[in-house]
């Protein structure tokens, strides 16, 4: 039990700094309104952690990579804070685009990661 | 410093995701994801309440981007509702899948909203102190 917290601590703190990283980086080189940077690390991190999963990794390795790292890594709250704030400027095109690549992509790249994974 | 203090933030978030993930574990046995889908809508709303609420105490930025990016970005998770749909849509469960969906998208919303309505109110209360 105290082991699997310290994995789940461990991907925790690497893959909010990552997300931190990427998201700072995407900002600074392509400056925009849309919220491109958490999409890419949501996109991503559903790929990856479908990867996993479809994978089939010892216990050890789903807590450090899965639910440490990739669900820090990527983040439902700042996507939700995001269309908020692209409604409030009247950017309802842009928030209703951002919903829309954001499920039908992130739950596809899903998929296919589990699918690689089983490979 | 930053990103240091982002990243003791997300080990808070991931910890707590991880516990709640264990309590409904222990009572919950349907196939709708709850604890997911909980952690979600509670972190939407914190992070829309954190946004116009923190500012307006004396915190150094970085203690606020922790709390915010580090904490509730790490808390709230995008890759496992991925992939718990997917699970749901793989065993022929699709109406519990368009349930998720939906009520995540449109709850998620709602929440951060209500959030972030309810930090101006705040916000606007310290004010006239």
């Amino acid at each position: 039990m105290l082991i699997n917290i310290a994995w789940v601590a461990m991907g925790g703190f690497f893959g909010a700094i990552s997300r931190f990283g990427i998201s700072n980086w995407i900002k600074a080189k392509y400056p925009s309104t849309f919220p491109f940077a958490t999409l890419f690390v949501n996109l991503l991190g559903s790929f990856l952690l479908g990867l996993i999963f479809g994978a089939n990794l010892e216990t050890t390795w789903k807590l450090l990579l899965g639910t440490g790292f990739m669900g820090a890594f990527t983040t439902f709250s700042t996507f939700k804070l995001e269309n908020i704030q692209l409604f409030k400027k009247r950017k309802s095109k842009a928030a209703s685009l951002y919903l829309a690549i954001s499920y039908t992509c992130g739950i596809l790249l899903a998929f296919l990661g589990i699918l690689i994974g089983g490979l | 410093m930053n990103y240091l203090l982002v990243g003791i933030a997300g080990i808070i978030g991931a910890l707590l995701r991880y516990l709640v993930g264990i309590y409904f574990g222990h009572w919950w046995f349907h196939d709708f994801p709850l604890a997911t889908f909980i952690i979600n809508m509670v972190g939407s709303f914190l992070l829309g309440w954190f946004t116009n609420l923190l500012p307006r105490f004396r915190l150094h930025p970085h203690v606020i981007t922790a709390l915010t990016t580090g904490l509730i970005g790490s808390f709230t998770t995008f890759s496992t509702f991925s992939v718990e749909t997917v699970q749901l849509i793989s065993t022929d469960k699709w109406g519990t899948a368009l349930l998720y969906v939906l009520l995540s998208l449109w709850g998620g919303l709602l929440f951060s909203w209500i959030g972030y309505r309810a930090g101006l109110k705040e916000s606007r209360g310290v004010n006239e102190c």
